[in-house]
């Protein structure tokens, strides 16, 4: 038997991705290298976290209390949020930034892809508009990708330095907590360890056009389904929350 | 609610619902813009529902108080709801509003393989709305708002946005 309290938490794993990665881009407007880019970075913010809305409205009415779409993005512990670890990992030079997203909006397609078969009516709604916009961000970080694995030899080595980083954390995104599992049996949600061997072959079909190596890694980094995150997510947090912990229900 | 499957409209709301327009379009009322998916009046309130362009679009919430506040003139109670699906398209911005966009200054959305030649392929198709001229080049992906990507036209080189093809 599915409980209200299942889904929601199959919601944050997802929810809480496309607001973290949200918020992380969103440190960029006004910091992108170029004006193409910083626009680019501050409209994927702003997807990401339109997306977030619709999630969020979605499990504040779920919870059977008072609750709005803001006491969920920000008034939750750090213990709470069900984000992968890749997505909070901080934007050290633009190579990382768009191999981040890169890693993240491969997986992010494939999911929504799935997503919108759901059982749950709005959940496939959220994803049937989702796909559209993430099909965009997919593009700009492969074009991305490409641009700086051929471009000059700084750029070529930057890039494999931040893709043999951050392929560590690929691996949770395919992951399947309790709630996952729930949420598959019932129909509503997605059987992500399914998507790997796609993703791999994405990933590594993009960086070999890119001259790329996808690293040998043998050892992936966990935690993050479970709330268990890396110590860059209190700052993110602490930037995140700080004016509703400061001036609770304060409104625009 | 997220689902809305069929447009139901009631003629006699239209008139009012034509006096709202897109707070970052001005030129181009809801109904021209295809937000508007259903409005229905119910036991004396009007219901309208309205589907974002993009999830993101901040211009959403704004819209939803401005067509309250277009009824509330009229003395008429209205509630707004914001369904997802069916998602928006470019499609259903009706001809009178691509012309208003025209003459505005931004470039309607062409059809999905031609906005594709445009923006991936840098082929000239994208017309400058102020000379006409399809000798246009693409200056960024991304323009003002995220439906929109920014061009320049290499004849009179005024820079504009195009509205991007959704589908
Ligand atoms: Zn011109």
């Amino acid at each position: 038997m599915m409980k209200n309290e299942n889904i929601i938490q199959y919601i944050y794993g997802i929810a809480d991705n496309a607001l973290i990665l949200g918020q992380r881009l969103s440190e960029l407007c006004g910091h992108g290298p170029i004006l193409e880019v910083d626009i680019a970075m501050t409209n994927m913010a702003l997807d990401l976290l339109g997306q977030t809305r619709s999630y969020y409205q979605y499990a504040a009415q779920l919870s059977g209390e008072e609750k709005t779409e803001d006491d969920v993005a920000f008034l939750r512990l750090e213990k709470q949020y069900r984000n992968v670890l890749l997505v909070e990992q901080p934007n050290k030079h633009f190579g990382y930034i768009i191999t981040r997203q890169f890693f993240y909006d491969v997986f992010h397609l494939l999911l929504l892809e799935e997503l919108q078969n759901s059982k749950d009516e709005t959940l496939s709604a959220i994803a049937k508009k989702g796909i559209k916009e993430v099909s965009y961000h997919q593009r700009f970080s492969s074009d991305w990708i490409k641009r700086l694995g051929d471009g000059t030899a700084e750029s070529h080595n930057k890039i494999q330095e931040a893709v043999d980083d951050l392929w560590q954390y690929t691996d949770e995104l395919f992951h399947m907590t309790e709630d996952d599992a729930i949420a598959l049996e019932n129909g509503v949600g997605v059987d992500t360890a399914t998507l790997k061997e796609k993703y791999n072959n994405r990933i590594k079909e993009v960086l070999e056009e890119a001259s790329l190596v996808v690293p040998e890694t043998k050892w992936f980094q966990k935690g993050g389904k479970q709330g268990i995150h890396s110590e860059h997510m209190g700052y993110l947090l602490a930037d995140l929350q700080y004016m509703q912990r400061t001036y609770p229900n304060m409104k625009w | 609610m997220t689902i809305e499957l069929e447009r139901h409209i009631d003629p006699a709301l239209i008139p009012i619902l034509e006096e709202v327009h897109d707070p970052e379009i001005p030129v181009l009322s809801i109904m021209d813009m295809g937000v508007v998916r259903s409005a229905r009046i119910l036991e004396n309130v009007v219901q309208v529902t309205i589907t974002p362009t993009y999830s993101g679009c901040p211009a959403m919430d704004v819209l939803g108080e401005d067509i309250i506040n277009a009824f509330a003139k009229e003395n008429i109670e209205a509630k707004v709801s914001l369904v997802l699906s069916p998602a928006w398209t470019t499609d259903w911005i009706t001809p009178r509003g691509r012309k208003a966009l025209e003459k505005y200054g931004i470039a309607a959305p062409l059809d999905e393989e031609a906005d594709k030649e445009a923006l991936l392929g840098g082929k000239k198709i994208v017309k400058c709305p102020q000379c006409g001229s399809t000798n246009t080049k693409m200056i960024s992906q991304f323009g003002s708002t995220a439906c929109k990507a920014l061009f320049q036209c290499n004849d009179c080189l005024e820079p504009f946005d195009y509205f991007k093809c959704l589908k």
